[in-house]
């Protein structure tokens, strides 16, 4: 691992990342990187702005400073048309799913193909989206409306709607929070089958140790809005400091 | 002192809708443009209103007539109901019931709608999807309401004459050609034209309000609530001062 991060170049690179809304000071001199093939696990309480850092990655919310390079480029200076075409090698899990309520599942992973700027014809939009729901096991699912199905199956869909463009980075934003431990699990081992299938680098936030523990190649704690350690799993559970030590207990 | 705050937040707010309003029209003539979202707004929103608005109008016409009739008898002036009933109606009763309605039906809905989108992220989603979700989900509501509510109005208008109609015909008797040749002769220009205008302004109303409280609405269920809630509140508000305005201008114009 160590010896692959020093040959290859990060495929995003966040540097003093800032972020207040008004007084409010959520991000601060934030750095990150993430690199090819890597799960990155940024560790965080509630409210430490693990939304915020995830949602200025995709340009949901614009920094106040500091760069965030995805595949060499900086976010802030890009054009509508660029920023759409990282957008669509970058898949992002929302914590609420973000589920099109009033589409059927099929409608739901058919709206990136369509409106992404890579136009696909109709014979590879019905084999990504057979293909994206295979992946996630739910098949049969295809022409249900998202309030049909249970919130691991909801999580599911949205995971195979992330996945339809074939992202070479995932972000998941807490993707565990608020399903029962074994759905949880059955979410995290998912993650881990795509990361081996398509060989993706995703960065995963999570207060859950369950998945830190399964899905962690590295992790980062995000404490008063600044990069407060990182390690591995084993070294971070050697440390000492109050700070860290409260996630591993 | 918290009057002080009231008046601060509602100079806040007028400004806050005012920045959306000057949005919509920037994005407006932009490319793309999400026609086939518009047409089915278009059909979402005409279609879903009609059986209300149907039945209002005609409740509208005919206790209208009913009401009038014994002032009329009275003043020995009975074979004008259908004259005075028009001319209401088309002037001012079919285009504010109609429109009132309107919001009470369709700017609750967007309100919740895009209420809910903004926070289970839904709205957040389409963007990074390559959509322009203020495009694709504001302008092709406002829009459809815009463009919506006149025809829904001229349609209540004729049911609610209908209405009159059979009013009339309770108890007096009047054919129903006399009925219509008396309107027809009777409405002018400047009595459907000005009524006809305002209605677009009506539903430009109820659509951009509607969308700036769900757009804009707070964390949590209870946020969709009250996006909803306010959207009505509101919009149906600015459709009176709306008609206020409307009212002034035609007189200036001289389209009495
Ligand atoms: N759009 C926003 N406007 C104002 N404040 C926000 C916004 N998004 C997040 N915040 C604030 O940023 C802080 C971090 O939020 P968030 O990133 O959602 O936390 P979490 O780590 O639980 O995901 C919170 O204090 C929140 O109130
Ligand atoms: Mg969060």
């Amino acid at each position: 691992m160590k010896l692959e991060e020093n040959i290859t170049l990060p495929v995003i690179a966040i540097n003093n990342l800032s972020k207040s809304f008004g007084s409010n000071i959520v991000l601060k001199d934030f750095n990150l990187n993430l690199y090819k093939k890597q799960n990155l696990v940024v560790l965080g309480k509630s409210g430490s702005g693990k939304s915020v850092l995830i949602k200025c990655i995709i340009g949901l919310l614009k920094p106040d400073k500091g760069s965030i390079e995805v595949f060499d480029k900086n976010l802030p200076d890009l054009n509508d048309l660029e920023l759409d075409k990282i957008r669509a090698k970058v898949g992002f899990l929302f914590q609420s799913n973000a589920l099109y309520d009033s589409m059927t599942v099929r409608e739901n992973l058919e709206f990136p193909l369509r409106r992404h700027w890579i136009k696909h014809n109709q014979g590879e939009v019905e084999q990504l989206v057979t293909e994206a729901l295979n992946d996630v096991g739910l098949l049969h699912t295809i022409e249900m409306m998202p309030s049909e199905l249970s919130g691991g199956m909801r999580k599911r869909i949205a995971l195979a709607r992330t996945l339809i463009l074939k992202p070479d980075i995932i972000l998941y934003d807490e993707p565990t929070t608020g399903l029962d431990p074994i759905t949880g699990k059955e979410i995290i081992k998912l993650m881990i089958d795509i990361k081996k299938k398509y060989g993706t680098a995703a960065l995963i936030i999570s207060h859950d140790m369950n998945c830190v523990k399964m899905a962690a190649d590295k992790i980062v704690i995000l404490y008063e809005g600044k990069c407060y350690a990182e390690g591995t799993y084993n070294e971070l559970t050697e440390n000492n400091d109050p700070n860290v030590k409260q996630f591993f207990e | 002192m918290s009057q002080a705050i009231l008046l601060k937040s509602f100079f806040e707010e007028t400004g806050k809708t005012f920045r959306f309003i000057l949005r919509f029209l920037l994005q407006w003539f932009k490319p793309r443009y999400e026609v086939a979202e518009f047409f089915r707004q278009c059909y979402v929103i005409g279609y879903k209103s009609l059986p209300l608005i149907g039945l209002t109008g005609f409740i509208m016409g005919l206790v209208l007539t009913m009401q009038l009739r014994p002032t009329m008898i009275e003043y020995g002036v009975e074979s004008q109901i259908p004259i005075i009933v028009a001319i209401s109606i088309v002037r001012e009763i079919g285009p504010v019931i109609t429109a009132l309605i309107f919001a009470g039906k369709i700017g609750s809905s967007i309100g919740a709608e895009l209420g809910s989108m903004k926070v289970t992220e839904q709205i957040d989603a389409m963007e990074v999807s390559g959509t322009n979700p203020f495009k694709y989900l504001v302008v092709s509501r406002v829009m459809a309401t815009t463009l919506m509510l006149p025809i829904l109005a001229l349609l209540s208008d004729a049911i609610s004459l209908y209405g009159a109609y059979l009013g009339v015909n309770i108890k007096g008797d009047t054919s129903f050609t006399l009925f219509w040749t008396q309107i027809f002769d009777s409405l002018s220009f400047n009595d459907v034209l000005p009524a006809f205008i305002k209605t677009y302004f009506f539903g430009f109303a109820v659509g951009i309000i509607g969308c700036y409280k769900g757009y804009n609405s707070n964390k949590g269920t209870e946020g969709v609530g009250k996006s909803a809630n306010s959207a009505v509140v509101l919009s149906s508000i600015l459709i009176f001062i709306l008609d206020l305005l409307a009212v002034q201008i035609t007189d200036l114009l001289g389209f009495n």
